[in-house]
């Protein structure tokens, strides 16, 4: 049996009598590249939200390397090793983009932390390799489109987190923009993290996904090769229509 | 250290003044300005650096208030023990208060807040040992040594208080608490995603903000020789509190120190050369032309000032 990072199984959730999700089961293995795709309204954030602790799932357990998270708050998760991105960007929009990257810094005790260098340096370094450095010293709300999205992977990094989940960080972006966002995902993968990669843009979610998993109205209706997913017959009935 | 110095000088010119002025009236008035300061010192630390809008000000003031006066009538409890024992209760207050009422966010806390007021006073209004509705009569003990008065006892103790509650204050901004407080008034969702527990750490500064307006309430009894419910749960307390931040400036520790002294002192200009009425006008006024012309506050202006073209 492999290795399982986040096992999610049999996990439902309803916003009164609208199922959001209906008896979700996904596993993830550590290092994995993975992508969820869906239509807009399909679960997928909703799906998101109950593994970073936004939202508590009715039923169903969500367990990370091995313990059961599916009560715990979501400060918890983060400092457990689950980070996200969000979909809107929520930056600290009163703090510097450095300041932004020292909250998680400051509120996740880490190993690392101790033994290295100033927690300025692995800020400035961490900037450095999402191409941000220069905007250290910027106020977060003066930030274009594309440095949010950075600005959030980057603030989702400084958790030190062994899973990424990333909710749409390219919506919005230009190709050569959603390029570079795929390159550092890819470069972060490199270092070990297992990535989630929520997203609307198929070209990028295809090129990165190992495995895929489509939802449609709360449920898993595929799962496989990215290459299997397209030629899928209820996935394309649920993008394009019967 | 610049800070410690600067707050030492501030209240040594306090004792100075005690010492050599002779008209007891400014220490009387001098006594309320400093309340304030600490009022608004305490507001901000929820309201300015985690953005929760607290109503409750007189709720917590008053609590300490009482809890003053009860053990004076029932002890004969010195001051210090007075003003510990009404920071202990008023933190108390605040959190429970605040867990009960932290998970409701913007409005709704601010509306949780205004009933709290209500809620004590209805309490203490019902509590004959307390006084009741009419109140209870209090007879100052003499000053303690080297102060003449009481009054100007009460104005130094409230000075040294204002230094101290400054002093927590800055501790909370410039440490990891004031960033996740921060972060918090930002972004809720993204703070606790990054770590930052984020109801603790708003029920902690909802219990410190208590506590520092309890102490601030505790020698009102003395103060006046009197305390009865309706004017120690004044909301006049509220938005004295609410409004020194705003016109002085959240973001830093001495924007409610500079709004306090600013506000309180033409209060008690106006109410001396105009009219009690007149004074509440006055809050009125300035909060809207700074929440229009300066919603940064003074120390905001000042900021663009010093660098006008920051873009």
């Amino acid at each position: 049996m492999e290795k399982t990072l986040l096992d999610i199984s049999g996990v439902s959730k309803h916003f009164g009598g609208f199922a959001a999700l209906t008896d979700v089961s996904i596993a993830i293995a550590p290092g994995e590249r993975f992508g969820l795709i869906g239509p807009n309204g399909s679960g997928k954030t909703t799906l998101i939200n109950c593994v970073t602790g936004t939202l508590r799932n009715e039923s169903g357990s969500i367990r990370f390397d091995g313990a059961e998270i599916s009560r715990l708050p979501a400060y918890r998760r983060t400092r457990l090793g689950i980070a996200r991105s969000f979909q809107i960007p929520r930056p600290f929009h009163s703090m510097t983009v450095l300041e932004n990257l020292l909250v998680p810094l400051a509120f996740v005790p880490n190993r690392e932390f101790l033994a290295r260098s100033g927690v300025e340096e692995q800020s400035l370094e961490l900037l450095n390799s999402i191409g941000l450095a220069d905007k250290a010293g910027t106020q977060s709300n003066q930030l274009s489109q594309v440095e949010l999205r950075k600005l959030e992977l980057a603030r989702a990094m400084a958790a030190r987190p062994r899973l990424l989940i990333s909710d749409e960080a390219m919506a919005g972006l230009s190709g050569s923009e959603v390029d570079e966002v795929l390159a550092i995902l890819f470069k972060l993968n490199d270092t070990g993290i297992t990535i989630i990669m929520i997203e609307h843009i198929m070209q990028a979610v295809m090129r990165f996904s190992q495995r895929v998993v489509c939802l449609d109205a709360g449920r898993i209706i595929c799962e496989g090769a990215p290459a299997a997913i397209v030629q899928n017959a209820e996935v394309q009935r649920a993008y394009l229509g019967a | 250290m610049k800070f410690w110095v600067s707050a030492g000088l501030v209240f040594s010119l306090a004792v100075i003044a005690a010492a050599t002025v002779k008209n007891e009236y400014y220490f009387f008035a001098g006594y309320t300005v400093l309340m304030f300061v600490v009022l608004a010192t305490a507001w901000n630390i929820l309201g300015g650096y985690a953005g929760y809008v607290n109503f409750g000000t007189p709720a917590f003031f008053g609590l300490g208030a009482y809890t003053a006066a009860v053990l004076f009538k029932a002890t004969a409890a010195p001051l210090a023990l007075q003003i510990v024992a009404a920071a202990a209760m008023s933190g108390l207050l605040g959190l429970v208060a605040g867990l009960l009422t932290l998970r409701l966010r913007g409005i709704f806390f601010a509306i949780a807040t205004i009933a709290l007021t209500v809620i004590m006073e209805t309490l203490f209004i019902n509590w004959r040992y307390a006084g009741g509705a009419t109140g209870l009569q209090l007879l100052r003990p003499a000053p303690i040594w080297p102060f003449a008065s009481y009054t100007t006892m009460l104005f130094v103790v409230m000075a040294a208080m204002a230094v101290g509650a400054v002093a927590v204050a800055r501790y909370v901004e410039t440490s990891w608490i004031g960033r996740g407080l921060r972060a918090i008034r930002d972004s809720e969702e993204a703070a606790e995603c990054s770590g930052v527990p984020t109801l603790k750490l708003k029920v902690f500064a909802c219990a410190l903000s208590g506590a520092l307006m309890g102490a601030a309430g505790a020698p009102m009894p003395m103060y006046l020789s009197f305390i009865e419910p309706a004017s120690t749960f004044n909301l006049n307390y509220a938005i004295g509190a609410l409004a020194s931040p705003m016109i002085g400036g959240m973001t830093h520790y001495m924007g409610p120190v500079i709004g306090a002294i600013l506000l309180s002192t033409l209060q008690q200009v106006v109410t001396v050369t105009i009219s009690g009425e007149m004074n509440v006008m006055v809050v009125g006024v300035l909060l809207v032309v700074f929440v229009v012309a300066a919603p940064e506050g003074i120390l905001g202006l000042f900021k663009r000032w010093k660098k006008p073209s920051s873009t």
